[in-house]
């Protein structure tokens, strides 16, 4: 049934529905294979963030589903596809500000039963500065960091696809770079990624794929390097 | 010499009747802001389930004590602890899921859920009278004093004396190990830890699979136990009296606010600052001055800021002060 050589770990089909009455999404898919990074983009209101909500169960869909590892995940709710092995870190309000940086990753692995050392000492390694900082309470941390910490939180629960909605928002661009650099590192790890971001040609720059969405509908799919060198999508969304 | 005896005077009636107040205050005070942290609202009902648990106690005293049980020099009361825990457990429990519950599934408002709390606590306050009736009930027995004034001044041959009662060494003792056991629940285990979490970033803490029904009820619990320690206690140490023990929500909120709403450390903080000042301001200073001021300087007058009748206006001017000053408490609390 499921080849996780060539089907895409994750993908939400034809997804339509809203928040209320009205529709946001439109047929809208997305799907990231496995190691990967796909990355949705799109102008302000396109409903990129709604589509990330949507595949992680943030939203009632009217049509389509959402299928993990080839599983049918639609009806789940947002917990238990963190079970399944999905990890969401939101934009904003993404970690326990009094808590310590070493407790906000605990807090990650709540569900996972048994020892998860190995996992933290993972996370440190791949950001050396939470290690340093790790007694220290989260909220105090730069806005960076505070992302380190939310995407470490996340990983903390061996997530088979990470998804990062718009990581990048606030951080300067040296922060980003950096921060893209890791989100390459854990994709490497044979992590998929899915995100939202803001910074459109950076992110499609790393993207395995790109997924631009226009007013909650696919406009333009392709692999990001493709959607760079296209001169509609570079004239309409990315400035030129 | 003088000094020695201002000193002592000050101890025997502001700081050691303050500091085992401020400690009865403490457990009220952590409860309230647990609760507030959790839960969200302010819980209204919080002296009437002290006055419900204490009554608890009372009675499981009496069966023992008429039973022959006795703790020698403690209070009998001691032992019946559990069962007064066990009964606040019991209406908190069954108030949560009868009333509280419902406004957290429809995400009703704080100030809704305030109310609502405000029903309980008619509601609890009725049970207390009763079962077991609106006056004063003494259950305190075993030995009274450690040490008496009398006593204090044959050992030390100062003119001044002091006396501690068991009843204050038995609050200090229980509330230290109390509120260290609760800090070290919420700093060291996995259940205290994902409390927190869950107080930080509610979304969050769903997100990473934290259940808040059990986190809600392991609050509860914890109430349970810290409201039936501070109104045994109190109980104890002055008498026990339903309205009385209505009466302290004011100084215990006070203290909650005082210290920053949702921090376990501001209320212990708060509390003492609330006793301390309840009691001094209410203090007649004058014999205290006496002895420091050279002969001739000494006041005629009382020096008594207050009268005892409006200690609780003290609790009121610290709250109205610290909100009009510092919102957010001495320490930093969640404002909502």
């Amino acid at each position: 049934m499921f080849d996780a050589a060539t089907d895409p770990v994750l993908i939400g089909e034809g997804m339509t529905g809203g928040y209320g009455a009205a529709d946001i999404l439109h047929n809208c898919t997305i799907s990231v294979n496995r190691g990967e990074i796909a990355v949705i983009v799109g102008p302000n209101g396109a409903g990129k963030s709604t589509a990330m909500k949507a595949v992680f169960g943030m939203l009632n869909l009217r049509q389509g589903h959402v299928r993990l590892m080839g599983e049918d995940i639609t009806a789940l709710s947002p917990q238990a596809r963190v079970s399944k092995g999905m990890g969401f870190v939101p934009q904003t309000h993404n970690i326990f500000p009094t808590m310590t940086v070493e407790e906000n990753l605990e807090m990650g692995a709540f569900i996972r039963e048994g020892d998860f050392r190995e996992t933290l000492e993972q996370v440190y390694d791949l950001f050396p500065i939470l290690r340093q900082k790790r007694r220290q309470a989260a909220g105090e941390l730069s806005g960076g960091q505070r992302q380190q910490v939310a995407v470490g939180r996340a990983l903390m629960t061996k997530p088979a696809v990470l998804m990062l909605d718009e990581p990048t928002a606030g951080v300067s661009p040296i922060v980003m770079d950096e921060l893209f650099d890791r989100i390459i590192e854990i994709a490497r790890t044979g992590v998929s990624i899915l995100m939202v971001e803001q910074n459109a040609r950076q992110a499609l720059d790393i993207a395995h794929k790109g997924f631009v969405l226009v007013q909650g509908a696919n406009r333009f799919t392709d692999t990001g390097q493709a959607l760079l060198a296209d001169p509609e999508v570079r004239r309409s969304f990315l400035g030129g | 010499m003088d000094f020695l005896n201002a000193l002592v005077l000050l101890a025997n009636f502001v700081l050691i009747p303050a500091i085992s107040y401020g400690s009865q205050l403490a457990l009220g005070a952590l409860g309230i802001t647990l609760i507030f942290a959790i839960l969200r609202f302010s819980h209204f009902a919080h002296g009437d389930v002290m006055a419900f648990g204490t009554a608890g106690v009372i009675l499981t005293t009496w069966a023992l004590q008429a039973a022959g049980v006795s703790l020698g020099p403690l209070p009998t009361a001691l032992l019946a602890l559990p069962v007064g825990i066990v009964a606040s457990a019991a209406i908190l429990l069954a108030a949560d899921r009868s009333v509280y519950r419902f406004y957290r599934k429809v995400k009703a408002k704080p100030i809704v859920v305030v109310m609502a709390s405000l029903g309980v606590m008619f509601v609890v306050n009725g049970l207390v009278r009763f079962v077991i009736g609106p006056n004063d009930q003494n259950f305190a027995d075993g030995a009274r004093f450690l040490f008496t004034v009398r006593e204090f001044r044959d050992a030390t041959g100062l003119a001044e004396g002091m006396g501690i009662r068991i009843s204050q060494v038995i609050t200090v003792v229980v509330t230290a190990i109390v509120v260290a056991a609760l800090f070290w629940f919420l700093n060291r285990t996995r259940t205290g830890k994902s409390m927190r979490a869950f107080s930080d970033n509610e979304d969050l803490a769903l997100l990473s699979g934290i259940n808040p029904e059990r986190v809600v009820t392991v609050t509860w619990l914890i109430v349970a136990v810290l409201v039936t320690m501070a109104g045994t206690l109190y109980g104890l140490d002055k008498s026990f009296k339903a309205f009385t023990y209505f009466q302290l929500l004011l100084p215990m909120f006070a203290a909650a606010i005082l210290g920053g709403m949702g921090n376990p450390v501001g209320a212990v903080v708060g509390a003492f600052v609330i006793a301390l000042s309840e009691v001094g301001v209410t203090y007649a200073f004058r014999k205290f001055l006496e002895y420091l001021l050279p002969d001739g300087m000494a006041p005629e007058g009382l020096v008594q800021l207050l009268s005892t009748d409006y200690k609780f206006a003290v609790s009121f001017v610290l709250l109205v002060v610290v909100l009009l000053v510092r919102p957010t408490g001495l320490f930093k609390g969640q404002t909502q």
